[in-house]
């Protein structure tokens, strides 16, 4: 499955209060009301900035900071197709792969913002169309593939009834 | 397979009945499981969405309204309420408005013991491993699952170590030791890694001290900051449950992906400077920084431990014109104690406003968000921009006497000319 869009890059230790603020994610869990907000605090209006399937480009330890899942819910349902960073902390990674959004872990030196970018899961890759280049995607463990490609630990426990099917 | 292993391998090993290894993905049945009033409204809809029809093990299971307590709107009233309903239905423990802080409130009502296997929906679940628990923030989802099912999975995660050597000179706490950490491991530096800490600065601390320091292992990226369970923790534990626990110490030989050894002698008060909890400065080339508020409060600092000391820097003192000192006790508990010891008259008459115990101004939502411009010391964990619910203020963290000392001077100070 390729998924193409273009890059917003942003730089390291993007926290989960810069993807959503504090102030909004505790009073709904309503993400078109939460989603506007996305990475307001770095970034004004960059919800409008979104076209659907573009990128979350990054570098090191995306995602740290909170365990809220508002952060990878609204990411997802602002219209990002996958987030690519050098690095991931670790509960957003987690949360990711349970909510179905796609993580890619390759080195972002060398993407910029507004690259062209097409992503295969299957093949591991990421196409650079404006750098022609291509970099090769830290694979995932096998058992959050599985719960990616089912959309989602939600459908996954849905599908098999349990957790025990997993491995 | 290793014949030596961490903690972190031996409680998986003794939940599973086999011998696993850091790598291997298991599934295991979770001993207790937590949520807070930012994480479960989002649990309980994808419980809902799942299809489940019970709580697995409800008594294994708490709600805690701290992050937004006493609420501020009816929106938060209405998903309170569902955690209340919710909590009703299914027969799950709770704890409403005031009870106190979940990192708190767990390991003190004997929720979290020794070498039990715990997850919350928080980031600092991470902070009981203090008492040789593998504790470990997760998701919303993760927690819908693990309540439907009673089961998570996880990857049995590498180690490292920490050694702390030396002793702390007076007005050096452990709050200052966890920021030198962090500055030196850097706000990635265990990411996906249990942190073992030990050494005789460890032995040394009080187990609410050493809470601190594991609570702020995530700030490094760490899935929990383990420590042995020594006489003093021991006790600390039997003092708040009935039920028998087992405690894990790693082999020696046990393999670490890294051993880090920190002499803390010379150690002075840290100061974490805006935006980035590892961006610390010993307080010396930071003081004089003015303040407009501090908060003396959090899952870090808000324990009894934490208002005594700066209660003692406080005492029969003024803080500066123009300073608001927020303090915010862990728990119910806390508040209690600190209004029998007088600490709660001590900090109100020095000029500081009590709030009920819970997350407080830490997290943004109410009770105390700064204004444009504005610089805030406060004993949290978390100096991110807009994490206090405005981008254009200045978090800065210390220690409790670190707060204390800067809120009597308007300016960031050092606590040591006062103890």
């Amino acid at each position: 499955m390729e998924i193409k869009g273009y890059s917003h890059k942003f730089g390291d230790d993007v926290n989960t209060d810069y993807i959503i603020s504090g102030k909004y994610k505790f009073s709904t869990i309503d993400m078109d009301e939460l989603s506007v907000h996305l990475m307001e605090d770095l970034r004004p209006n960059f919800y409008n900035e979104i076209k659907k399937g573009d990128f979350i480009v990054a570098g090191e330890n995306f995602g740290c900071g909170s365990s809220r899942e508002q952060a990878p819910l609204v990411i997802k349902h602002a219209g990002i197709s996958a987030v690519i960073a050098t690095s991931f902390a670790r509960i957003f990674y987690r949360n990711s792969i349970n909510i179905g959004l796609p993580l890619v872990e390759v080195p972002t030196d060398n993407i910029d913002e507004g690259d062209l970018l097409t992503v295969d899961l299957e093949k591991g890759i990421v196409k650079n169309h404006t750098k022609d280049e291509v970099l090769k995607i830290k694979s995932l463990p096998k058992v959050m593939l599985k719960i990616l490609q089912s959309g989602g630990l939600v459908n996954y426990y849905k599908k098999y009834g349990t957790l025990e099917l997993i491995d | 397979m290793s014949t030596y292993k961490t903690i972190s391998e031996k409680i998986f090993s003794d939940h599973l009945g086999r011998d696993v290894e850091a790598g291997e993905i298991v599934i295991v049945d979770v001993d207790f499981m937590m949520g807070q009033d930012g994480t479960t409204p989002l649990a309980i809809k994808t419980f809902e969405n799942v299809g489940a029809k019970k709580v697995a093990n409800p008594e294994k299971v708490a709600f805690i309204i701290d992050h937004n307590a006493p609420s501020p709107s009816e929106k938060v009233s209405a998903l309170h309420k569902l955690m209340r309903d919710f909590s009703n239905n299914y027969g799950t423990k709770f704890y409403d408005i005031g009870e106190g802080i979940c990192h708190q409130l767990i390991p003190e009502k004997g929720h979290a013991l020794p070498g039990q296997i715990v997850i919350g929906a928080d980031s600092h679940t991470c902070t009981y491993g203090a008492i040789n628990c593998f504790s470990t923030g997760v998701g919303s989802t993760d927690l819908a699952i693990a309540m439907a099912s009673g089961k998570l999975w996880f990857k049995v995660p590498q180690s490292v170590k920490i050694v702390l050597e030396g002793s702390l000179s007076t007005g050096v706490y452990s709050k200052d030791v966890a920021l030198y950490i962090v500055k030196n491991l850097t706000a990635n530096g265990a990411t996906y890694k249990a942190v073992e800490f030990e050494g005789p600065v460890i032995d040394n601390l009080s187990v609410e001290a050493r809470f601190t320091i594991s609570n702020m292992s995530v700030e490094m990226g760490a899935k929990v900051g383990l420590m042995k369970l020594d006489e003093k923790a021991e006790n600390w534990v039997k003092e708040r449950t009935d039920k028998p626990f087992k405690s894990y110490e790693p082999d020696e030989g046990a393999k670490y992906e890294k051993i880090y050894k920190f002499d803390v002698s010379d150690l002075e008060p840290q100061i974490a400077e805006p935006h980035a909890v590892d961006n610390v400065s010993p307080i010396s080339e930071v003081e004089g920084v003015p303040i407009h508020q501090g908060l003396l409060g959090t899952c870090t600092n808000g324990r009894i431990e934490d208002l005594r000391i700066a209660a003692s820097i406080l005492k029969g003192k003024k803080i500066h014109n123009g300073v608001r000192l927020i303090v915010a006790p862990s728990s119910k508990d806390t508040l209690l104690k600190a209004m029998n010891e007088g600490i709660i008259q001590t900090l109100v008459q020095a000029g500081a406003t009590v709030v009920a115990p819970g997350c407080g101004p830490c997290v943004g939502t109410h009770n105390g968000v700064p204004s444009d411009g504005e610089n805030v010391i406060s004993t949290a964990n978390r100096n991110f921009k807009g994490r206090m619910g405005n981008n254009k203020a200045f978090i800065y963290l210390g220690s409790p006497a670190t707060v204390a000392a800067s809120c009597i001077e308007g300016k960031i100070a050092d606590p040591r000319k006062y103890l």
